[in-house]
């Protein structure tokens, strides 16, 4: 879907934003292909809201440049940018009906009369809603009012739009319908999106770019795969999903040494030219129960909980505890607490981190 | 406790007793009682009579149409200057106030800890021919040699906007307070200037607030006397006046029961027409 010579619709340079003396986003950059679905993930206080109002023009950066298709936006007011928000309260305006609403952008652009009619309509089509142009805000659902107020940005067709945790107020199973409807439409209109959000399964399920970020900081950018199965730092490891970190020593070229002297073996060039101590991680349901793989651990089971689609164990073995998912596509099987298990995975499911201390 | 249940219907009556009760009794009665005097003939000498006396509407409307007329011409400029005023401060107190706000909020209340009749008469004083107010606009020129201030129109409404300015600053703040930040930076996003974002958002959803506010201050300031009587001369009296010297001074019960009739009635009819034009909705939030 990207283009194959890199065209950049939003590029970041250096952006930090200082409130007082808490330093909210500090000198990122990034650049946000033309097209994408991009996410903003990352835990709360991360500087992930503040990036998306920077970009929208809400807060002024400290530091740095915003790139909106090649010219530096950082010194205009929100209203002279070709960026639109949908805010995570939805922020419609409850004085003006839906259709007024819908069409509040297109009148302060001078747009005729005739085509903001076409447009409305056309934008309330999108999102599924025709025919409710003459309602108030007020009159309608949750999941209602965060369709218009998608309707009432995408109507404009800005080079960018931001999604503030749009999804955030809706209950469970209306927010994995939107996140599908909305992927969709991105789809349809192929504006780049960025979407701002803490949950790591609406990221992997919506975006196909996502940026990890921590304490103001870039930790990863990459697919939801990239992200997941080569997590770069401990943190994008334990933010995405669960995994098992262990200890280990450079011992060889793709090769460490686990604490109790096991030796594993890494994919090619995963150490990158690391040496001395590191961390090695694989994922929970990438352990195999056995032998069989070419690395390997046994330990004693601890825990065991048996969780319908799989069965959960802790098993401790001498490099520490390590979370096993076991697929339950057999009946019987179970293992026991306090029993001996061995454990393998291929080299394929490990990753190296940097070894680092209270990253977590 | 079943009893209870039972009668929980009563409830809301029971909750409104004690003020339908007060209002009954202390609005509804005298009200009455007031209306059967606007209809009653004869002189204090002799006492008097009812007999269905209509004449005294005509003719309060016929000697004293110039104050009636006054009247709503000092509290219309009074309100229009109270909410021009009143406005920007209580944007920017809702906006920009930020923990300052209540204190901010003490000084526009903080002259009603002294009585109404006291204030008017420090502005008799601050007014006065030979106050520094007077001197220092005959200096730059802007009054002319002789001209003054109290004793003239501008002194009484000047003196109404200012004693009735709470009543506008405090409902337009409320409904300013209200709006939620992100509605005017939504109105941004969508391409509004600063300027178009308070038109379209921002004054739009104060309308409850502005309403309320010209309420409270017209309302009273039409049946003000107080200002006429202390910052005025007699060619600037309203119709509180009037009311006044024929119920104190001159004991005419009828004339004066008949003229707050008439007050009450004008009142209610612009509200009408007012609510009207700006529609319910925004008299109830």
């Amino acid at each position: 879907m990207a283009p194959a010579t890199a065209e950049y619709d939003i590029r970041l340079i250096g952006l930090t934003k200082r409130f007082d003396d808490v330093v909210a986003v500090d000198g990122i950059s990034l650049d946000i292909d033309r097209g994408h679905f991009f996410a903003l993930l990352g835990p709360s206080g991360c500087g992930k809201t503040t990036t998306l109002r920077m970009i929208g023009g809400f807060e002024e950066p400290t530091e740095g440049r915003i790139e909106l298709g090649g010219v530096d936006v950082a010194p205009l007011p929100p209203y002279k940018r070709d960026v639109n928000t949908v805010f995570q309260s939805y922020a419609l305006f409850p004085h003006l009906s839906i259709f007024e609403n819908v069409a509040f952008g297109l009148r302060r652009r001078g747009v005729k009369a005739g085509e903001v009619r076409r447009r409305v309509v056309e934008s309330l089509d999108l999102v599924g809603l025709a025919g409710l142009e003459k309602r108030k805000p007020r009159q309608l659902s949750g999941g209602q009012q965060q369709r218009i107020a998608l309707a009432r940005a995408l109507v404009n067709r800005p080079r960018v739009l931001l999604l503030d945790e749009p999804l955030g107020a809706l209950d469970l199973k209306l927010r994995k319908e939107m996140q599908l409807e909305l992927k969709r439409i991105q789809h349809e209109v192929g504006i780049t999106f960025v979407h701002v959000t803490h949950d790591q399964e609406e990221a992997m399920t919506m975006a196909d770019r996502i940026v990890i970020m921590n304490g103001g900081h870039i930790e990863q950018l990459g697919t939801p795969s990239e992200l997941y199965e080569r997590p770069r730092t401990a943190f994008v490891a334990g933010f995405l999903g669960a995994s098992n970190l262990l200890e280990a020593t450079v011992s060889g070229d793709d090769r460490v040494t686990l604490a109790e002297g096991s030796v594993v073996q890494l994919p090619h060039g995963m150490l990158a030219g690391r040496t001395g101590t590191v961390q090695i991680g694989v994922r929970p349901e990438k352990l195999r129960i056995g032998e069989g793989d070419t690395n390997s651990l046994s330990g004693i089971v601890t825990e065991s909980a048996y969780i319908g689609v799989s069965t959960q164990y802790i098993v401790d073995t001498p490099a520490g505890p390590v979370t096993v998912y076991v697929q339950n596509d057999r009946t019987g099987g179970q293992v026991a607490a306090g029993e001996r298990l061995t454990l393998s995975w291929s080299p394929e499911s490990t990753f190296v981190v940097d070894a680092q201390e209270g990253t977590l | 406790m079943r009893v209870f249940h039972r009668k929980r219907w009563l409830t809301p009556y029971l909750l409104l007793a004690p003020g339908m009760l007060w209002l009954a009794l202390f609005f509804l009665v005298p009200l009455g009682f007031l209306f059967y005097q606007s209809l009653e003939s004869g002189n204090i000498d002799f006492g008097y009579a009812f007999t269905w006396a209509w004449g005294n509407y005509s003719s309060a409307i016929r000697s004293y149409r110039g104050q009636f007329e006054r009247s709503f011409e000092y509290a219309g400029i009074a309100t229009v200057v109270a909410f021009l005023v009143s406005y920007p401060v209580a944007y920017w107190i809702a906006f920009r106030g930020g923990r300052w706000k209540n204190l901010l909020l003490l000084f526009i209340v903080a002259p009603f800890f002294v009585t109404y009749l006291i204030r008017t008469l420090a502005w008799e004083t601050i007014l006065s021919d030979n106050g520094f107010v007077v001197r220092i606009l005959h200096d730059i020129g802007v009054l002319s040699p002789g001209g003054r201030l109290l004793a003239t129109g501008t002194a009484v409404v000047a003196g109404i906007t200012y004693n009735f300015l709470p009543f506008m600053a405090l409902p337009l703040y409320v409904s300013l307070e209200q709006i939620d930040q992100r509605l005017i930076e939504a109105a941004e996003d969508l391409y509004a200037s600063r300027w178009a974002a308070f038109i379209r958002v921002t004054f739009p959803l104060s309308l409850p607030g502005v309403v309320a506010g010209t309420l409270l201050t017209f309302i009273p300031a039409a049946g003000d006397f107080i200002n006429a009587e202390l910052l005025g001369s007699p060619t600037n009296h309203m119709i509180g006046n009037v009311i006044e010297s024929k119920y104190k001074e001159l004991l005419d019960y009828p004339a004066a029961a008949s003229m707050s009739f008439i007050l009450m009635a004008i009142i209610l009819a612009m509200i009408l027409l007012y609510a009207r034009a700006v529609g319910t909705e925004q008299l109830t939030g």
